[in-house]
């Protein structure tokens, strides 16, 4: 007899099978960088170390000062009560489904060349700054990523339980010492080496805010050596580069339990004892005021310039509208389903399967696939259905941690009745599974294709001219310096992809029984 | 007869084994202090948790390797015995077909379980309208339905007021008549009132059940000690 719990009837075949096969394809194609670049002799140029130097660095310094300033503002919000806090709470979450080519807008329009911050400075005869750069990535990686830390931190305070507030506060002791601190040392470490890994990967900011010698990324290094030298071997040598670093480091963060998700948006409610006193209210209020302004200035900004933009819209919008959203469906099924594969049958094999493409990059894996799709055909013919595909497995590991803690969820509270009714494979998953699920795979679904709709990094690897989704038409007005056309391409763009993530979660929500 | 042979239940420091039988169609009351393993000697008998050695005997079939769904047993769980996602007549439903695609016999069936438990029209309501008494008796609608002739109560109705539990063992005793019954229980006179015989599990070990007048006249130190009698 088998000793232990026992596995009472879950669908374990095709997740087994789909676990494999996802290890299968990113294996394949690492196989196929490693080998291109196996045929390069010689060692990394110069440029090559500033690239991997430069991506460290950046990595760091975002994860820094997003990790940082992020702790004032987490408690500032965890212990003052305010209108519009909810909101407020509600829309860090947005970053995850803004379009990060968009946000890179808004930035530009207010800290770039002719935005409101110089236009400011040289009103007051101060020195203009500059966007571009060091500086410039890391203002967009804090702008992305300040959010996902100011959530993680959120949580670790509000699960400080009140009871201990209060016996802290009775006891006059000091409530950092005893309750702060010690929170912050166990969350801390996470979610520093979560936007770590996410600026490692991030291609779009760097994209647009670096570039030149002197901040230029391996990623972008690799997109360079991809379609400007057209050097597939040195881009093969790059991308081994990338997976190594990224590797390593999703290694200790696998290692470690590191926190991969998007914090805590519950406003619990609970007793938040605020210290008294007119200073800390005072700072509190003006962390939150900045941090506010930091976040929300650049999205008024694309709205308000993209209003005025639509009237230059180009007239390819709709077929690209078309193409992303066609896209970002495809990606969003792919991914879903992935995922909810994996999860039904759970284990160690299939949380591995559903966290490997966090090690990898959709720019390298997609070097990978364009070595291989180089000796069939045209690499830039399957530009859609590849960017589709790279995109399912790119937003996989945040699909398959939400339904997979799902279903979990759903097997140990229901599992056993399930297996006492003789409930197995297809009728357990209509009659149990799916409709437990609604909620978690409408958001799933509704994250991925947003996701996926804001892709620039595949797309741009393979497009050919005639393949424009919405962020590449973006990326190529503001090339041109078509601002006023790209900026009303970027207020479709977030009309789209929230439409897209409003009407998967509002689709899990209605009906969804308790 | 259901006898548990030698059976020996071990998770990480925890041990417990069982060596004894209950007659058919007998209902048998387990007690003891929290974490002595009354729930999980229920999980090895239901099938949820597999013993380490030991065999499971019913009428003279070993059902000890068999999967829930399979076994000649049906289970009352502490919460969660309903889906709350499917109607009353729905979740009655299942103990005829999992795949709930019932006949219209099958579907007079359930109208009459649910009649039969006192939820005649309560069919179409989803549980989440039920209140605590009445989804005790859906379940306990299904669990007729499925007529498997042992039946595993782990604490079902402790979330019930006193009344209304004392009200569900009473339909549990009349309407599982001639059922083979292993109830958990943590208040005696819950096995005084339904039991002919009692279980104390304490130390490690499921005692033989002992008739249900003995137990409480001349407790043995093991339930003289739990009772708080010295």
């Amino acid at each position: 007899m088998a000793r232990g719990a026992q596995s009472l009837g879950r669908i374990r075949a095709p997740g087994l099978a789909l676990a494999l096969a996802i290890a299968g394809f990113l294996g394949a194609a690492v196989w196929a960088v490693a080998a291109k670049a196996a045929g390069r002799p010689g060692h990394l140029s110069a440029a090559d170390w500033s690239a991997l130097r430069f991506t460290i660095l950046q990595a760091a310094l975002s994860a820094a000062l997003s990790v940082g300033l992020a702790i004032p503002v987490a408690r500032a919000l965890a212990r003052r009560r305010f209108a519009g806090r909810g909101v407020l709470i509600t829309l860090l979450g947005a970053p995850f489904i803004l379009p990060v080519i968009v946000a890179v807008l808004g930035l530009i329009a207010v800290f770039g060349r002719s935005g409101l911050l110089n236009e400011l400075l040289a009103l007051a005869h101060l020195p203009q700054v500059s966007i571009y750069g060091l500086a410039g990535v890391v203002l967009g990686h804090l702008f992305l990523n300040l959010p996902l830390g100011i959530r993680l931190i959120l949580q670790g305070w509000q699960a400080i339980p009140s009871e201990r507030v209060r016996l802290a506060v009775e006891l006059e002791g000091s409530r950092w010492r005893l309750l702060e601190w010690p929170m912050l040392q166990s969350v801390l470490p996470g979610a520093l080496l979560a936007v770590f890994l996410i600026c490692l990967t991030s291609f779009t900011v760097a994209l647009t805010l670096g570039g030149g010698p002197k901040a230029t990324t391996l990623e972008l290094a690799i997109y360079q050596a991809v379609r400007f030298d057209f050097d597939l071997a040195k881009a093969a040598q790059l991308a081994l580069l990338q997976l190594a670093l990224g590797a390593a480091f999703s290694a200790v963060a696998y290692r470690s339990g590191a926190a991969l998700g998007m914090g805590s948006g519950l406003d619990r409610r609970g007793i938040s004892v605020a210290p008294t006193g007119r200073l800390p209210a005072l700072a509190d209020s003006l962390w939150i005021m900045l941090a506010a302004a930091f976040l929300l200035l650049p999205l008024v900004m694309v709205v308000a310039d993209g209003i005025g933009g639509l009237a230059d819209l180009p007239s390819g919008i709709g077929m690209a509208a078309l193409r992303s959203v066609a896209v970002a469906l495809a990606a969003a099924a792919l991914s879903v389903a992935l995922a909810l594969a994996l999860a039904l049958g759970g284990g160690p094999l299939a949380t591995l399967a559903g966290s490997l493409p966090l090690a990898t990059s959709a720019l390298v894996v997609g070097t990978g696939v364009f070595l291989m799709l180089h000796g069939l055909t045209n690499p830039t013919r399957a530009a859609l259905p590849v960017t589709a595909a790279l995109n399912a497995l790119v937003g996989l590991p945040f699909v398959f941690r939400g339904i997979s803690s799902a279903v979990e969820e759903i097997e140990a509270n229901y599992g056993r009745l399930a297996a006492s009714l003789g409930l197995f494979g297809r009728a357990r998953l209509r009659l149990l599974i799916l409709p437990r699920l609604r909620r978690p795979l409408g958001f799933a679904a509704g994250l991925a294709a947003a996701m996926s709709v804001g892709d620039l990094g595949v797309i741009l690897l393979f497009s050919g001219g005639d393949q424009e989704t919405l962020p590449l038409m973006m990326y190529r007005l503001m090339g041109a310096y078509r601002m006023d056309a790209a900026a009303g391409v970027a207020l479709v763009l977030v009309m789209v992809s929230l439409a897209l993530f409003w009407l998967f979660d509002r689709g899990g929500r209605t009906n969804a029984d308790a | 007869m259901l006898t548990l042979e030698k059976l020996r239940i071990e998770q990480g420091d925890f041990r417990l084994t069982a060596d004894w039988s209950v007659p058919e169609g007998s209902i048998t009351a387990i007690v003891g202090p929290s974490g002595g393993g009354k729930s999980t000697l229920l999980s090895v008998i239901g099938g949820y948790f597999a013993a380490t050695a030991g065999r499971i005997i019913w009428q003279a079939a070993d059902i000890g390797a068999l999967p829930p769904g399979r076994r000649p047993v049906s289970t009352l769980f502490q919460d969660n015995n309903l889906f709350p996602h499917l109607t009353v007549a729905q979740n009655v439903g299942l103990a005829l077909r999992p795949d709930l695609r019932l006949t219209e016999e099958e579907k007079t069936q359930v109208e009459a379980a649910l009649a039969e438990v006192g939820l005649a029209g309560f069919g179409a309501r989803k549980p989440g309208t039920l209140s605590g008494g009445q989804a005790s008796r859906a379940a306990l609608a299904r669990v007729l339905l499925q007529s498997r002739p042992i039946i595993l109560l782990d604490e079902p109705f402790s979330a019930l007021g006193p009344a209304l539990r004392r009200e569900m063992l009473g339909l549990v005793a009349e309407k599982l008549w001639g059922r083979t019954v292993l109830m958990v229980t943590h208040d005696p006179s819950d096995a005084r009132e339904i039991a002919q015989r009692l279980v104390m599990i304490d130390s490690g070990v499921a005692s033989v059940p002992v008739p249900i007048v003995e137990a409480f006249d001349q407790p043995s130190p093991a339930l003289a000690g739990y009772l708080g009698q010295k």
